[in-house]
């Protein structure tokens, strides 16, 4: 008969550090946080001595100091006598600008020739393959600055517009004007407008809130709200009766019935694009580097998130197709009950990386001119102060600050479609 | 009431199939009218197809070869079809396709004096043979990795390119490549040298510790010893000289190369029971993949020299390798870990019962089916970091992009957009259209019954 006894009880030794599984861990991770740390230590050292043979000091007071240079794109009010971080955060708001417009396109795209590169039209099929093969195997850089190149050399100059007979018109009814030093669009005016709400007072981050804005989305807000208590209503009813009341007509009055009383109780109107001289005055005027950098973007991504969702479609067992034909479902319903929110949760990851990757794109504004935070803080900010170790470490934290959002959010939502599904 | 039964006792002749169901009228039936929309859908796109082509091709075969400056290209197309739009002036690629091609690196090197169109009398190399000599091997060198049925003899050239593209690229002389890669078999014979004396970990440590030292402290003397007594080199070239489309095979490359392995260890730390191992090699990926590109190039070109001791000088194509490499070993990292991810759980405890240790299990069974699954991402990581290198233009550096400027610049060429942006999309477009088919087929030869 044998008998279990516990291995003798070993007193601690220096070599079990190494050779013993429990304790070899611990000497690594040790080791290792020693060298990354000695590593930190050194880099710094490097950097505080480069700087006093440079004779420089690390400081962000230049923050304070006019920029004296102008945006030409902006979405606030801003002019060289403004601080280097006004330059900044106008920088910031035209990066989020041209991000948040180049997802929304790009998904639209993506999304659609995605699905039409499954068509069961062979022709169509081919197209969009040769569209999808065309963007993603040439650099983004170049699609940027072909972009631009086209707006510039081949649309017509403001002059083109004048005349008896020009030889350009503006389009949609004369309300839009595409010229080579960019497009112009009808501008929203308010004539009875509320006024704005000035936040922050005169700091560099001052931010005027347009009060016409908030109210249309407080009524749009009850306006929705109100539509969903009437479709519940109409499927309460339909649960008790068996039959659904009519709800779309109520449901269109309440969409648009509210905005239009206060949009005209407002004295809303549009403000059209007006070629006087030699140029348009009135109207928004997106300059040409913005809608290179948008379309290039757009494109460029639309092609990716198309392969994303062409995969994802893919993902979904023919079974699923079958099963929802055999309950009875038309093709439209099985596409929006069944695959859709199945191939959701394959799309939605990659989606995420790629909204990243058009928001880090962004950053090649700098290679057509248009001023996101990389032309300003990284840019002309950086060259006029010479601050490059501010300019640039502050820049790397807002893109990763910026990144880190957007994948937090992105990751939200895809944990609530995934609750949704099963 | 009569018995009588009319049953067919023989079978009818098979007939054929209607026409309009088989052959090219069935398959355009089947594929492009299948419905009125398709139908509709199939005119729009063919007067698409026929508005772009006639566009496009015209443009591209109607065009002038034989010009030297945008003016002149204008006044031929003038006489010729009476109109300026719509033609391509190839000539500006016929002018400067070699500049777009190699930048500013010269055709030969030793002779600074010879140019493409003046060569020396006698005795040189032919032109731009040295790039052209790196990429050649650079196809040797990656056939046996690529291709199965390759001899394997070849994985020698592999092993000896690291050291043979520097050199053949910056020239100098052939003992720093040498003495570098000595530093690798110091470490190797230390390690078989000392293994039966001192165990496994002492051997393991001096293998990395003496090469090191070896690196820092006597390989460069060394080399400019021998070099005293036998000077064996070739011309050099300055990193400003380098350019163009070479440019970006050569950063993509360096980058690709260097950050696969990187990318590995990054990706094994991610994936590791240490704590702070991962954290390290997280907070690492996610910095890296948290900033764009273009701002790890502005600290390439601004800001390395400032964390480098005070004095170090690297040149500024040396530092762009070294944050493309960074960087595509963070998306590299991320690619490898979903493979790892994706690995059923049984398999790194079919490694554990057979009493593999930690690396002989990766090595063995885990890796191989891990990279397996990553390679269509792996690829399609190498495809995004080429496209990456043209974002070197931005820093000045004179990559294919930053050359159009110059071109442009010229009066010759003042104002030629297009010819130049077909050129290099064409360029790129082959190169990584080629590569994803490669990863296509590769995914095929490798699918080994998963599913």
């Amino acid at each position: 008969m044998t008998t279990l006894t516990d291995p003798p009880k070993e007193h601690f030794r220096l070599s079990m550090l190494l050779y013993d599984t429990r304790y070899r861990s611990a000497t690594i991770q040790v080791i290792a946080l020693i060298g990354f740390m000695l590593l930190a230590a050194w880099i710094i050292s490097n950097t505080i001595q480069n700087l006093e043979t440079l004779g420089r000091t690390v400081g962000f007071g230049f923050f304070s100091e006019p920029s004296s240079y102008d945006i030409n794109q902006r979405l606030l009010e801003y002019d060289s006598r403004d601080t280097h971080l006004r330059a900044a955060f106008i920088g910031l708001l035209n990066t989020l600008v041209v991000a948040v417009l180049g997802c929304i396109t790009a998904t639209i795209i993506g999304v659609m020739v995605g699905v039409l590169r499954l068509s069961n039209n062979w022709l169509i099929a081919r197209i969009m393959t040769v569209y999808v093969e065309m963007f993603r195997n040439v650099p983004v850089l170049l699609w940027i600055v072909f972009a631009m190149a086209i707006l510039i050399e081949s649309l017509p100059a403001p002059r083109a517009f004048r005349g008896e007979n020009p030889e350009a018109t503006m389009d949609l009814f004369g309300t839009v004007a595409v010229t080579n030093r960019g497009v112009y669009i009808p501008e929203f005016l308010f004539s009875r407008g509320l006024g704005d709400i000035h936040l922050f007072g005169t700091s560099s981050l001052r931010f005027d809130v347009s009060l016409d804005l908030i109210a249309f989305l407080i009524v749009l807000g009850g306006s929705i709200f109100a539509m969903r208590k009437v479709s519940a209503w109409a499927s309460a009813t339909q649960e008790k009766t068996g039959d659904r009341p009519t709800i779309w007509y109520i449901q269109l009055g309440l969409l648009f019935v509210p905005s239009a009383i206060l949009l005209g109780a407002l004295g809303f109107h549009l403000g059209y694009p007006e070629l006087k001289g030699f140029n348009f005055t009135g109207g928004t005027h997106l300059r040409n580097s913005l809608i290179a950098l948008w379309l290039a973007l757009s494109l460029y991504t639309a092609a990716f998130i198309a392969e994303i969702v062409r995969a994802g479609i893919l993902a979904i067992s023919k079974g699923q197709t079958e099963a929802a034909s055999a309950l009875g479902l038309r093709p439209g319903r099985t596409m929006r009950l069944v695959i859709l929110p199945q191939a959701l949760r394959v799309i939605i990851p990659p989606m995420i990386s790629n909204y990243l990757n058009l928001t880090k794109n962004s950053s090649l504004a700098i290679a057509v001119g248009y001023m996101d935070i990389t032309g300003t803080l990284g840019g002309i900010t950086m060259n006029q102060t010479g601050r490059e170790l501010e300019c640039v470490l502050l820049l790397m934290l807002v893109y990763l600050t910026i990144s880190l959002s957007i994948s937090a959010v992105m990751n939200w939502y895809n944990n609530r479609v995934k609750l949704v599904e099963r | 009431m009569s018995d009588v039964s009319f049953v067919r006792t023989e079978m009818l002749p098979e007939k054929a199939p209607p026409a309009s169901e088989v052959g090219v009228l069935g398959w355009i039936r089947h594929n492009l009218f299948s419905s009125w929309l398709n139908a509709i859908l199939t005119i729009i796109s063919l007067f698409f197809i026929y508005y772009v082509l006639s566009n496009i091709l015209a443009w591209t075969f109607e065009s002038v070869w034989n010009a030297n400056s945008l003016s002149e290209c204008r006044e031929i197309m003038m006489a010729t079809w009476g109109d300026t739009h719509g033609h391509a002036c190839w000539g500006v690629i016929k002018d400067r396709w070699l500049q777009l091609l190699y930048g500013f690196y010269p055709p030969y090197p030793a002779h600074p004096d010879a140019t493409w169109s003046n060569p020396p009398e006698t005795g040189a190399w032919p032109a731009y043979f040295r790039p052209n000599l790196t990429f050649i091997l650079l196809l040797v060198a990656i056939a046996p990795v690529l291709f199965t049925n390759v001899p394997r003899k070849l994985l020698f050239v592999t092993a000896a390119y690291p050291f043979l593209l520097p050199w053949l690229m910056w020239g100098g002389s052939i003992w720093g490549p040498l003495m570098v890669a000595a530093g690798f078999a110091i470490g190797y014979f230390a390690y078989k040298v000392v293994l039966p004396m001192a165990g496994n970990l002492t051997a393991l440590i001096l293998a990395i510790a003496l090469p090191i030292l070896w690196w820092l402290f006597a390989s460069g003397s060394v080399a400019d010893a021998i070099n005293s007594v036998i000077p064996i080199g070739i011309a050099p070239v300055e990193s400003r000289d380098f350019g163009g489309f070479m440019l970006a095979i050569l950063l993509g490359v360096v980058a690709i190369g260097v950050s696969l392995p990187i990318g590995i260890v990054l990706a094994l730390g991610r994936q590791s029971d240490l704590m702070i191992v991962k954290y390290l090699c997280v907070g690492f990926i996610e910095f890296i993949r948290g900033v764009p590109l273009i701002t790890l190039l502005f600290v390439a070109s601004l800001l390395l020299n400032l964390f480098l001791p005070p004095g170090t000088n690297f040149d500024i194509i040396l530092r762009v390798m070294i944050m493309m490499t960074l960087f595509s070993a963070a998306y590299m990292a991320e690619v490898i870990r979903g493979g790892l991810a994706a690995l059923p759980r049984g398999q790194y405890e079919g490694a554990d019962s057979l009493g593999l240790n930690y690396w002989q299990a990766q090595r063995l069974i885990i890796m191989p089916q891990a990279l397996k699954i990553s390679i269509p991402g792996i690829v399609s990581t190498f495809i995004g970091i080429f496209k990456d290198t043209t974002l070197v233009s931005i820093i000045g550096l004179f990559d294919v992009i930053g050359l159009t400027n110059g071109i442009r610049a010229d009066t010759a060429w003042n104002g030629v957009y297009w010819e130049l942006f077909a050129f290099i999309g064409v360029l790129f477009f082959v190169v990584c259209f080629s590569m994803s088919r490669y990863s296509m087929y590769l995914e095929r030869k490798l699918q080994t019954g998963h599913r």
